[in-house]
């Protein structure tokens, strides 16, 4: 590197450069935070879905699926999971099922364990995948298999 | 004998030393999930493949951060040319989250995660069960414990002594590292917010501040090998680092694309991140230009190599491979794949893990009293470590890359009724999984090839 360009010049543009991508890192994420009831219709977590989100997390669901393309590739995308499986219709019903059928026990086959939810949890968890199908992920993914 | 400049360096050996034996159960626990992939019961229902990764990629983060913190206790003192403030807070904070580290590996593999949870109390303040954050409440505030006392003591080291670049933008690295932990204990019930406070966590690390520390570490060994001037390492160092943060704080958006977010995230995160390989590659040009202008023959051929190395592979895992899906219309596609694993990867195996390996390939011989360098025989066992991991590496990259491609091809490329679903894509994916489980057992033979190193002594007739 040149002469002219000294260290303090590039010291400058390191603490200077930092600092000025950062506040308007900041403040593209203050406008974000600002659009985005328009975008996780917010209005409809119920304690139903609370509770849904706090299973998922206490039995790290992300640790083989991914949600919104976000978690472990080893098992099914889930973000859209209640529209593959049914939706209004037929959703609940199959997750029910699903859930209380673990571990299929398939030979080779990669194994989901047996979480012994509740009905009332299996319930909860299902109105959270219900909302998190309902958000507006800018048409992700491309198509239903996720 | 001694060859430390300053007594307290030493304190950095139980760091690497620890690092070390976490690295071997990340690998462990790797090569576990690898089997998983292909032959989904291997190992019944005794650890579900969700406690292998946590297990995996929490060892990961924690002997990663050991390392730092190792390389921080190591170079800080003599970059400052004073003794560290305290080698005995030091050594209490190394028990402390040693202590902490293997009580919650152990809770991740002795009980169901829900149980871990609910001993933990995570009802008071859930925090647990996201991805990477995976440690209970009470070990994450242990880690914020842990990284107060760390940054008190080297700043008070750095205070009190000689503040050059490298102690600057390491230290300013640290604080980052720790303030962004903060956004750990943001949980909010809302995903969509969730999600996003997440990213200012995971990415703001590993696309952000780490890169300072990981720049830090290399300008620092390359003074040491090369003998070049440090005004003009440090003037490098200062614009490898603008470029990195220049590039990496509005890259974020890469993240943002399919988040509740608006769509301006599409164009911000892809005309940035396009930009975040700029740095690695610069990194590159350094390494090897100030190799080329050395003024002294170091004897540790191993560290030369390490430090050239780790330039390398972190522009292709982390540039190369990143820029490969990093385009909001191509991540479209790839979001979410084994493209994505890939990636990951090489990149952490490129930029971190061989950044802590080239400070202990260049330390530990001075810690350990053998010399500036290890015996010729030692260091040909560590190259070959060398060599076999970052080719086993490398095709573990491809193959998974081989993977994610064909999974796009099958399951996101073509419409509705005709994709394959998940689980029918996983079985065509099945060969590259099997080659990928072959390369990763020549990374660890690569890594036994590096253990093995520490222990070879010269031949006293």
């Amino acid at each position: 590197m040149s002469e002219s360009f000294t260290k303090g010049m590039a010291r400058n543009i390191y603490y200077g450069g930092a600092v000025f991508f950062f506040l308007i890192f900041l403040g593209l994420t203050f406008h974000t935070t600002k659009e985005m009831p328009k975008r996780d219709h917010r209005h409809n977590i119920t304690e139903a879905v609370e509770r849904g989100k706090a299973l998922w997390e206490e039995n790290n669901c992300i640790g083989c699926h991914t949600l919104i393309g976000e978690g472990a590739y080893f098992a099914p995308e889930l973000g859209n999971v209640y529209i593959r499986r049914g939706g209004e219709a037929g959703f609940k019903a199959f997750f029910n099922g699903w859930m209380k059928a673990q571990p299929l026990n398939i030979p080779g086959r990669r194994q989901m364990p047996q979480f012994h939810l509740t009905d009332q949890e299996i319930d909860d968890l299902a109105e959270f995948l219900k909302w998190t199908s309902e958000l507006n992920t800018n048409n992700w993914p491309p198509n239903i298999e996720g | 004998m001694n060859t430390l400049k300053y007594q307290s360096q030493a304190v950095a050996k139980p760091y690497f030393v620890f690092a070390m034996i976490l690295f071997v159960g990340q690998i462990l626990f790797g090569l576990l999930m690898g089997l998983q992939y292909v032959v989904g019961d291997i190992v019944g229902t005794l650890i579900p493949f969700n406690v292998a990764r946590m297990v995996h990629t929490n060892l990961l983060i924690v002997w990663l951060l050991f390392g730092f913190m190792g390389a921080a206790y190591y170079l800080v003192p003599e970059e400052a040319e004073t003794e560290l403030y305290s080698p005995k807070l030091a050594i209490a904070l190394f028990w402390i989250f040693a202590a902490a580290g293997v009580a919650t590996i152990l809770g991740y593999l002795l009980v169901p995660y829900a149980t871990l949870a609910e001993y933990t109390l995570n009802n008071l303040w859930p925090t647990m069960g996201r991805e990477f954050l995976e440690q209970p409440t009470i070990t994450k505030i242990g880690i914020v414990v842990v990284a107060l006392g760390f940054l008190f003591n080297l700043g008070m080291t750095i205070l009190k002594g000689r503040k050059t670049a490298i102690n600057m933008v390491l230290i300013t690295g640290l604080i980052g590292l720790a303030v962004f932990f903060l956004f750990a204990f943001y949980n909010p019930s809302n995903l969509a917010l969730d999600k996003y406070f997440w990213w200012f966590v995971v990415h703001l690390w590993v696309e952000g501040v780490w890169e300072l520390i990981m720049g830090a570490i290399l300008a620092y060994v390359l003074i040491k090998v090369t003998g070049v001037d440090r005004e003009v390492i440090e003037k490098w160092l200062y614009v490898i680092v603008a470029m990195a943060l220049i590039t990496g704080i509005l890259g974020t958006g890469h993240h943002f694309y399919w988040l509740m977010t608006p769509e301006y995230w599409q164009w911000i995160g892809s005309i940035f991140s396009a930009m975040e390989p700029l740095p690695f590659f610069a990194m590159v040009l350094y390494a090897f230009n100030m190799v080329n202008r050395r003024r002294r023959e170091h004897p540790n051929k191993a560290a030369t190599l390490w430090a050239l190395g780790t330039a390398v592979m972190a522009f292709l895992g982390a540039g190369v491979w990143g820029f490969l899906h990093t385009l909001s219309f191509v991540n479209y596609y790839t979001h979410g794949s084994q493209i994505t694993a890939a990636h990951g990867h090489m990149a952490f195996y490129g930029a971190y893990a061989m950044i802590v390996m080239t400070i202990i390939s260049y330390a530990m011989p001075k810690i350990r009293g053998i010399g500036e360098a290890n015996c010729n025989k030692a260091q040909v066992w560590e190259m070959w470590g060398f060599w076999l991991m970052t080719v086993g590496m490398v095709f573990i990259t491809l193959f998974l890359t081989g993977a994610g491609v064909l999974q796009v091809w099958l399951q996101r490329l073509p419409e509705g009724g005709e994709a394959l679903s998940f689980m029918a894509t996983q079985e065509k994916l099945a060969i590259f999984y099997w080659l990928r489980e072959g390369a990763g057992v020549v990374f660890f033979l690569g890594l036994v090839a590096y253990l093995y190193s520490f222990f070879v002594k010269e031949k006293t007739a």
